[in-house]
């Protein structure tokens, strides 16, 4: 959600048991606004807080020009200090992927993961090599935040077009989704770069504008069943939630231009999607 | 075409000009594209001279910012407001919106109650049962935990009617479990003594159900179909409404403002497969629980299952603000306390020291892997009723050890930690401002499991999807393994049937045999090869 309108979004969110302290808050409201100014960002969104074990990451997102790919994210610990997060290289991604259990609280802790690599010797004999692989928690913490931008988030569809030029920025003209609409997992889009664009069935229809359709509908993820759409005040706002990484939470209220999303969770993936749906 | 010569050339309002005065080339070529964007005129009717001229009164009238950037979006709005109805019909249409069905619902939340006014409002005051959930929602809200205070108040009333209704002695807000579909409010209600039984009836009749059919099969096998003789072990009794894993029962609903609905006591059967299978709550009641291991129940069950495994693990409150009722001293057979009595003479210590586990203890007792708070002797049972039959086997049962789990008021620093890392998370609402700040205690087990302390105020609050943490990944329960083969022995080995030679040559055989022992051998030795 939008630095500037976090509180209002928080409101909406706060069903699901998305709440910050007011000290948070009033933090919050304090520090995004010189972030934005130093850092010279077009926009900042607060975009979510990850637990830990002993301490609490609040992660931000600068936006530069384009809203998809220029962006950085930024963690603080106390609402106030931001520092800016490691590139999610492919390397590092995979790296932390190993880690084990939650994130502690402290961005220099060392995670540690005992690759055991087995190497055919003379013979029979299989030699077992030990590897021991480190992963600074800055670093996990990075690749977290950029696998839950790829997998789950998402916008209305026609909150964002893309420019004759390419640039993807906000669209003046959204007006919301309508009811009806906004119960329809075709009317979310993922917002990431999508690679998949000339496989669409979906640009083959009439109905498919290229300045909005350029991103992937979540209603073809996999497995069926990785969204839940929830009403939470009757229709008046629809909240989806993620079951592929339990925590993120969008909100939309239909007919407004209002919406937005939050992750408030431990920083890992629900792999056991398949056996709870 | 300059802004001057279009306003110049646009004085005629008609395209054609009725004086007599020759039009000059300029003007003529106006008129023909002016016709000409006149006449063009799609199958809707709509011609674009009209259509620009709407589209330049709509934003002259709106003048939006960085009007070039949005032209698109205007002239497509402009057509569509065309097509659209102007709403003016004969009768209203009626909004069937959920959002309304809702808002009529929760409208009568807000009713005052019946009768005098004052009257009605004195007898509130005198309330004990609800609690002051306003305060509690600050109090949480302070910690950064808990749900939004709109809600909270809602949800406050909607408690407040439920106090109202049923004979309830003491009733808290438990918190709200997330489903892919809807939400569950839960609220946790003790019942005055001796009432609220009748559901522990209503929960009996889908046992019954299942003896029933169990006799109706009985009936219908009525042949001389062999019946295995294994007797499956006797289920382990559910505890009794008001002690163990049922000492509260438990009210949930959907949206606050709708029917607050029981929920059946869990058995100790639900609660150990509850702990083998992780399912999404979809939030209708009746929706099955499709797993492996077998749920036995249905989504209530589950829901009721979970409950206790999540109040049993995270209710935690400060040392000594809650006490063991001073009758409760002596128990008996050295089993612990059942039940403890928040402590009317509780001094809060500072902040700083609630700020560590140790100063912190469960007041809900831990459920054994029976699935029970107390343990229950499954030998025992078998003694009684099957004294004459099964002596000999009763002994060489053994006798099992009873499971022993931690007393009541154990200290949150005795848990045992998960993977590695610690069971709970305690801190401080805000850094700045200690001497108001609030102690937040969170489950690093049960994420979402929050208690809040602040003064004599000590509160828990769930919030989440019922799901425990593990570090590795679920797998579920492997099928049993394969029956063994049933033992081999010679009496059972399948062979051919001897042929008539064969029996004529072993009748033969016998015969010599009778006859005299050394005579007959060698002439049959090639025979009894064949074989």
């Amino acid at each position: 959600m939008e630095s500037t309108t976090f509180k209002s979004g928080l409101e909406y969110l706060g069903g699901s048991g998305v709440v910050l302290s007011p000290e948070q808050r009033a933090k919050l409201q304090t520090s995004l606004v010189i972030l934005k100014q130093e850092q010279k960002f077009q926009k900042v969104y607060l975009w979510g807080r990850i637990s830990g074990i002993k301490d609490d990451y609040f992660i931000a997102k600068g936006v530069g020009q384009d809203e998809l790919s220029d962006t950085r994210a930024l963690y603080s610990k106390d609402c106030m200090e931001w520092g800016v997060l490691p590139v999610a290289t492919p390397e590092i991604k995979a790296k932390a992927a190993l880690a084990r259990g939650r994130f502690t609280g402290d961005p220099s802790h060392d995670f540690e993961h005992v690759e055991v690599k087995r190497i055919p010797g003379e013979g029979d004999e299989i030699h077992e090599e030990e590897e021991t692989i480190t992963i600074k928690e800055e670093e996990r913490l990075a690749a977290v935040v950029a696998e839950i931008d790829s997998d789950v988030a998402i916008v209305p569809r026609g909150a964002f077009v893309r420019t004759p030029n390419g640039q993807v920025v906000e669209n003046r003209s959204f007006e919301g989704l309508s009811v009806a609409d906004s119960c329809k997992l075709t009317s979310y889009l993922h917002f990431r770069g999508s690679g998949e664009l000339h496989r669409r069935r979906q640009l083959e229809f009439a109905g498919a504008d290229k300045a909005i359709d350029f991103l992937d509908p979540i209603a073809e993820d996999i497995p069926l069943g990785s969204w839940g759409v929830v009403y939470e005040r009757g229709s008046g706002l629809v909240c989806l939630r993620s079951h592929l990484w339990p925590g993120y939470y969008f909100y939309h209220v239909p007919g407004t231009r209002l919406y937005g999303s939050f992750y408030a969770g431990v920083g890992q993936k629900n792999l056991d999607l398949a056996f709870m749906l | 075409m300059s802004d001057t010569q279009s306003r110049k050339s646009s004085q005629p309002q008609t395209p054609v000009p009725d004086g007599a005065q020759e039009p000059t080339t300029k003007e003529q070529n106006f008129l023909t594209d002016k016709t000409y964007l006149l006449s063009t005129t799609n199958s809707t009717g709509i011609n674009l001279y009209e259509h620009l001229v709407t589209c330049l009164r709509k934003i002259l009238e709106e003048r939006p910012r960085d009007v070039v950037d949005i032209f698109e979006d205007i002239s497509k709005e402009c057509k569509r407001s065309r097509l659209a109805g102007d709403g003016d019909s004969l009768r209203g249409k009626l909004d069937r919106s959920t959002e309304i069905a809702l808002a009529e619902i929760q409208k009568r939340l807000f009713n005052r109650p019946d009768g005098d006014d004052d009257e009605a409002m004195g007898e509130d005051d005198a309330d004990p049962r609800l609690p002051n959930l306003l305060q509690l929602a600050f109090f949480f809200e302070q910690g950064g935990v808990g749900i939004d205070k709109d809600e909270i108040y809602r949800i406050w009333l909607s408690l407040k009617k439920l106090v109202d209704e049923k004979p309830i002695e003491k009733l808290r807000f438990w918190g709200k479990v997330l489903g892919t579909e809807q939400n569950y409010y839960v609220a946790e209600v003790e019942f005055r003594e001796g009432e609220g039984e009748e559901e522990a009836e209503e929960e009996a009749e889908p046992e019954r159900d299942d003896k029933d059919d169990e006799e109706g099969e009985e009936e219908e096998t009525e042949d001389d179909t062999p019946k295995p003789n294994f007797k499956p072990a006797p289920p382990v009794p559910k505890e009794e409404p008001g002690t163990g894993a049922n000492k509260y029962a438990y009210f949930v609903c959907n949206e606050p403002g709708k029917a607050w609905i029981r929920l059946p006591n869990a058995t100790p059967a639900q609660i150990h497969v509850a702990r083998r299978i992780k399912k999404f709550f979809t939030g209708r009641l009746d929706a099955p629980i499709v797993t492996y291991p077998p749920f036995p129940g249905t989504e209530a069950n589950y829901l009721r299952a979970q409950i206790a495994r999540i109040s049993a693990g995270t209710h935690v409150s400060p040392k000594d603000f809650y006490t063991f009722g001073e009758e409760e001293e002596e128990e008996e057979d050295g089993v612990g306390h059942e039940s403890c009595a928040e402590n009317p003479e509780y001094e809060p210590p500072p902040v700083r020291a609630l700020a560590d586990p140790e100063a912190w203890a469960h007041h809900v007792l831990h459920i054994l892997p029976q699935g029970r708070t107390r343990w229950w002797n499954p030998v025992q049972i078998d003694e009684d009723e099957e004294l004459e039959d099964e002596e000999e086997e009763k002994e060489e049962q053994p006798q099992p050890q009873p499971e022993v789990g931690p007393p009541l008021l154990t200290s949150l620093s005795e848990d045992a930690p998960i993977d590695g890392m610690q069971p709970w998370t305690v801190r401080l609402s805000s850094g700045l401002v200690q001497r108001f700040a609030v102690t937040v205690v969170s489950s690093n087990l049960w994420p979402g499991a929050h208690a809040v302390a602040s003064g004599k105020v000590c509160e828990n609050i769930y919030i989440g999807w019922g799901h425990k943490f593990t570090s590795e990944n679920y797998s579920p329960a492997p099928p049993p393994p394969v029956m063994a083969e049933f033992v081999s022995d010679p009496e059972l080995k399948e062979t051919d049937d001897p042929t008539p030679e064969e029996e004529a040559a072993l009748k033969a055989l016998l015969a010599q045999a009778e006859e005299g022992e050394e005579e007959g051998y060698g002439d049959e030795e090639g025979g009894e090869d064949d074989d």
